[in-house]
């Protein structure tokens, strides 16, 4: 098959991907399995779990940074920007239409109303997804440390003096790196 | 300028892009900050926005993107907003790609990632606390909120969607716990004569 062939191809299976997923990149991985191992053989499962894996500890959400890596390891770069357009081209066009609707009717009561319950809704939805990233991660005292001390900078020191969410980011990423480097070497000695 | 409007959704996003780490969720907590900093969107205009993306297809950084580049530019802005957010995953993953063995067990991407992931958790937190606020405090913190009918029906709304979400046999899809809450507060402000803001 040459190149723009599998580019194309790509293009379909992720804009069928993007297309079906809801509630973002976690939801999207087995479909990927499915679509890139087991149908097509691009990959195997082997590589998915290293995907998985890259896409968390890179920037970015996980469904862009999993689309752009298979895409790279099919077909270096145009595969990555066939797979990566695929991905994110249903988002965007839904979202469009959804904003242009919206747009026109959002002032009717019943939008209004709807909303007033769905608001109420989508805090539920946002806990539960909390509470399943929290299960997920490392239960050490650096971990607790770094959650106490974003949320407090966040919700509490916020509130006096203003704080830049990038600054927290960032001063986390060092502080994990420090307490990393201290564990590993007293776990040597 | 528009040239000047569309670099700067352009951006913004890129940045809200390149600092997130942990998937779309994690997002929010900075995109709250720059939507609000920049007066792109309202705070409940942001929860609402949130339940858009959770019932439409596709990643939360995508949705929220192209919402708020339409919202501000028209097509042009979702188009500039959207490469934004995308570029800096796109081209990390491109210069990982060629040695991720390497950098998978790197004891520098593994350390920052101990601080990271629950970073990440935290300003999940965080976000819920100020969606919480807007939600259940649209006007602040006043007594006032304690007379009036909005207050306990998006309380009675919150509760049944955290039973539906947390009822784990029942198996309902987050879309249609969605349109069940809509369907209740649509009921619930036509009953209640609930006044519209």
């Amino acid at each position: 098959m040459n190149k723009l062939k599998k580019a194309l191809k790509l293009f379909i299976v992720f804009f069928k991907i993007g297309a079906f997923t809801f509630g973002g990149g976690y939801a999207m991985i087995p479909l990927i399995q499915h679509e890139v191992c087991d149908k097509n053989k691009w990959i195997t499962e082997e590589d998915i779990l290293d995907i998985v894996a890259i896409a968390e500890s890179t920037p970015g959400p996980i469904a862009i940074n999993s689309a752009t890596f298979v895409g790279y390891k099919i077909c270096g770069i145009l595969g990555s920007t066939a797979a990566t357009l695929g991905v994110v081209v249903p988002s965007f066009l839904t979202m469009l239409c959804i904003f242009f609707l919206l747009d026109k009717f959002q002032e009717q009561p019943v939008v209004q109303y709807a909303f007033l319950g769905i608001r109420a809704c989508v805090l539920a939805l946002v806990i539960k997804a909390l509470i399943s990233m929290y299960k997920k991660c490392a239960k050490t005292w650096v971990s607790y440390t770094v959650i106490a001390f974003s949320v407090i900078m966040s919700v509490v020191i916020s509130e006096f003096v203003e704080i830049n969410t990038f600054y927290i980011i960032l001063s986390c990423a060092v502080f994990g790196l420090i307490s990393y480097s201290i564990l590993r070497r007293r776990a040597k000695k | 300028m528009i040239i000047f409007k569309l670099l700067e959704l352009f951006w913004a996003f890129f940045k809200i892009g390149a600092f997130t780490f942990g998937g779309g969720l994690a997002m929010l907590k900075l995109a709250q900050d720059v939507v609000l900093e920049k007066g792109w969107l309202q705070p409940d205009q942001i929860v609402n926005f949130v339940a858009l993306s959770e019932s439409t297809p596709g990643p939360f950084a995508i949705n929220m993107a192209t919402y708020v580049g339409a919202d501000e530019q028209g097509f042009k802005g979702a188009l500039f907003a959207t490469l934004g957010v995308v570029l800096p995953s796109f081209i990390v993953i491109l210069i990982v790609a060629h040695f991720y063995k390497q950098f998978q067990n790197s004891h520098i991407v593994k350390g920052l990632m101990t601080g990271l992931k629950p970073t990440a958790i935290g300003l999940i937190a965080s976000a819920v606390i100020s969606m919480g606020i807007t939600v259940f405090f649209p006007d602040g913190f006043t007594t006032q909120i304690f007379s009036t009918q909005q207050f306990y029906i998006s309380i009675a709304i919150f509760a049944i969607s955290l039973f539906l979400v947390f009822f784990k046999k029942l198996k309902i899809p987050p879309v249609l716990i969605i349109c069940i809450s809509a369907v209740l507060g649509i009921a619930a402000g036509y009953i209640f004569d609930i006044p519209l803001a």
